[in-house]
């Protein structure tokens, strides 16, 4: 009984729309807060760091930022990949250009340029839908990608066609280059993580967002009380662009180091962040979380039980990784289309409740 | 506007009426071969509750499509305040203090019953995109604001129990009431209710028609209503609109109508030649 919300009762407005209404979800919430900064950064070594916390919070950016376009606003999006690689190269022009402002600015910026490219490729959200819309995201996914490729100018002419991530600090501190220490890249990322996450909070549980999920639930009625659907439609595009091109930067500039368009933003990626809110929980922050662990997580788990208990070939262990997930999605499209977030909630209900469920 | 209608005068239970507030002019809607609306002329008064009834098909709801944006009729025109009206957004009419509920329940089903109502007040609230991001100043001052704009109306339409619950968990009878909310959050001038009472039992008839009564007299609010249910037309009503195969057969205080040949045909079922 542990979890309970009898004998919290809420006496304003105020209190009742606070992100973590019930005050044990409040106490996890500054527990894990606590973890994060205080205890993870001092014990985290190197595999920890770049096989499970980089890409786990980079990707929980991504996926917080297209849960916003499609699980908040509901327009479907392939274009994740394409997206994140303008954030990736605008980051790099940005490091290269103005080796002396600094990389959090720059971070931020090249989260400004993919959304309002972001924003370009939106437009014809207005007259499209659902998979018409899809297709289209689906072309700037190709163009993006041929586009960095093709023109020498976004890699700096380099001889190789990829990009390399200089290094920078921040307080003195290398949080890019090869001389980064693990804890470093991970304070990093986490920091924008945490600000995403608290901005991304901020905009769905006020006016902004009630206007994406009624755009998402009911456009006609949507227009019918008000909301005007191009600004509706164009600001989801931006802020999830926003946070969308954050994660491409800090994908290839903290994690990675180098990159080249088509390896490292082809369209895998913009799957595998779409897969990623759909197991985790379409219109959920806490699912893009989960979400974005999930997938993080498996490949390096069934790594280790299959190849290194069961002793299985490599290859053959990825494949196995392709049918659950596979599996998983289209179990959770059918049975559960709020994803972990929701039974997690179903849990909480009867918890909750428990142990006298009447 | 010549023949604008400025004289108030105060009904049998008290109400002042206005002079006329909103006038549909010669309104002709077609979609391709069929007319829906045929030449039809009839205004609005201030704080009155205007009837539109007919049969199935004769275009009522067309007609309120008409008045909040959806269709722009090819001829005729609107006149709201006593100035013609240009083409218009429904999101634009919307601005203007128009509100309405659907025949068929418009409500966003992925989001709570609150969070439903709170759309109502999207006008009221201006915060921007960077105010809101960082949930500072004006942004949670204006979300404290509308939510206690919003409890009022819940307490008035009695929902309070269910504010939490996702609307799509909701029976039809509630569902039709939280769509009232949402239009009333806007504080609207002008309500339109399109067959607000339409599947209901009669004890939900009857709440439904005690909030539309109350929503009148205590908010002096416009209502233009289309209902199917005799009785409840003549109870709520000041005066009636008739239509039937999108041409209006009848204009009147409920007593004109109900006593009016061509609308007494229509609902008899005469046919028509
Ligand atoms: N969007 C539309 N497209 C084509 N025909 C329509 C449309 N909306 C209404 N109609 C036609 O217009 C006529 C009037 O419909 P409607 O206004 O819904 O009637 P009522 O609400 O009085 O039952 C009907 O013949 C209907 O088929
Ligand atoms: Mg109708």
């Amino acid at each position: 009984m542990f979890y309970r919300e009898a004998g919290d009762f809420k006496t304003s407005y105020k209190e009742d729309n606070q992100t973590f209404p019930i005050k044990f979800d409040r106490y996890r919430y500054y527990a894990v807060m606590f973890l994060a900064f205080a205890v993870v950064p001092f014990i985290v070594n190197d595999y920890w760091v770049n096989a499970i916390f980089l890409p786990f919070l980079i990707y929980s950016i991504a996926a917080i930022g297209l849960n916003i376009l499609t699980g908040y606003c509901g327009q479907v999006s392939l274009g994740t990949g394409g997206f994140m690689a303008v954030g990736a190269y605008a980051c790099y022009k940005l490091m290269t250009v103005f080796p002396e402002v600094s990389i959090i600015i720059h971070v931020l910026l090249a989260g400004g340029v993919t959304a309002f490219v972001c924003i370009l490729f939106g437009l014809p959200s207005l007259r499209i839908k659902g998979f018409y819309l899809a297709v289209a995201t689906l072309a700037a996914q190709f163009f993006l990608v041929w586009l960095f490729n093709r023109v020498p100018w976004f890699y700096n002419y380099s001889a190789s066609g990829q990009i390399n991530s200089p290094e920078r600090t921040v307080l003195d501190i290398a949080v890019t280059g090869p001389n980064t220490d693990a804890w470093a890249k991970y304070m990093f990322c986490l920091v924008f993580l945490t600000f995403c996450a608290l901005v991304a909070r901020n905009l769905t549980r006020g006016s902004v967002g009630r206007k994406w999920m009624a755009i998402r639930d009911m456009d006609i009625a949507a227009e019918i009380i008000g909301v005007n659907p191009l600004k509706a439609k164009i600001s989801a595009f931006g802020v999830s662009g926003f946070f969308v091109g954050i994660a491409g930067a800090l994908l290839f500039a903290v994690y990675l180091g180098a990159a080249e368009a088509g390896d490292s933003f082809g369209i895998t990626k913009s799957f595998l962040v779409l897969f990623m809110i759909i197991i985790g929980g379409l219109g959920s922050i806490f699912g893009s979380f989960a979400g974005a662990a999930f997938l993080v997580l498996l490949p390096v788990l069934l790594k280790n039980v299959l190849v290194g208990t069961l002793g299985w070939p490599t290859d053959l262990a990825a494949h196995f990784e392709f049918i659950i997930v596979g599996g998983l999605i289209i179990t959770f499209l059918i049975l559960e289309p709020h994803g972990l977030a929701q039974l997690w909630r179903v849990a909480k209900e009867k918890l909750r409740l428990w142990p006298f469920p009447h | 506007m010549n023949d604008m209608n400025h004289d108030s005068y105060v009904t049998a239970d008290g109400r002042t009426i206005g002079g006329v507030v909103m006038e549909m002019k010669n309104i002709t809607l077609r979609f391709g071969g069929v007319v829906a609306i045929q030449d039809i002329s009839f205004d609005i008064r201030q704080g009155e509750i205007r009837a539109i009834i007919g049969p199935n098909g004769a275009g009522k709801s067309s007609m309120l499509n008409v008045i909040s944006g959806f269709y722009n009729p090819q001829e005729g025109d609107v006149f709201y305040h006593g100035k013609k009206r240009k083409p218009m957004r429904p999101y634009q009419v919307a601005r203007q203090g128009i509100a309405r509920t659907f025949q068929n329940i418009a409500l966003f089903e992925g989001m709570s019953v609150l969070d439903n109502i709170m759309t109502g007040r999207l006008h009221q609230m201006k915060a921007g995109l960077f105010s809101q991001a960082l949930w500072a100043g004006r942004a949670n001052r204006e979300e404290v604001e509308n939510r206690e704009a919003v409890e009022k109306i819940i307490d008035f339409l009695e929902i309070q129990s269910i504010r939490k619950t996702p609307v799509g968990r909701l029976p039809y009878g509630l569902k039709k009431r939280v769509e009232l909310a949402r239009a009333l959050a806007a504080e609207p001038s002008i309500l339109l209710l399109d067959e607000p009472m339409a599947g209901m039992n009669v004890e939900e008839k009857e709440d439904m028609s005690r909030f539309i009564l109350d929503v009148n007299d205590e908010f002096g609010t416009t209502i233009a209503l289309i209902e199917h249910d005799m009785g409840v037309v003549m109870d709520l009503s000041d005066r009636v609109v008739v239509m039937d195969y999108g041409k209006k057969i009848g204009d009147g205080t409920p007593d004109d109508v109900r006593n009016n040949q061509a609308v007494i045909d229509a609902y008899l079922g005469v046919a028509h030649d």
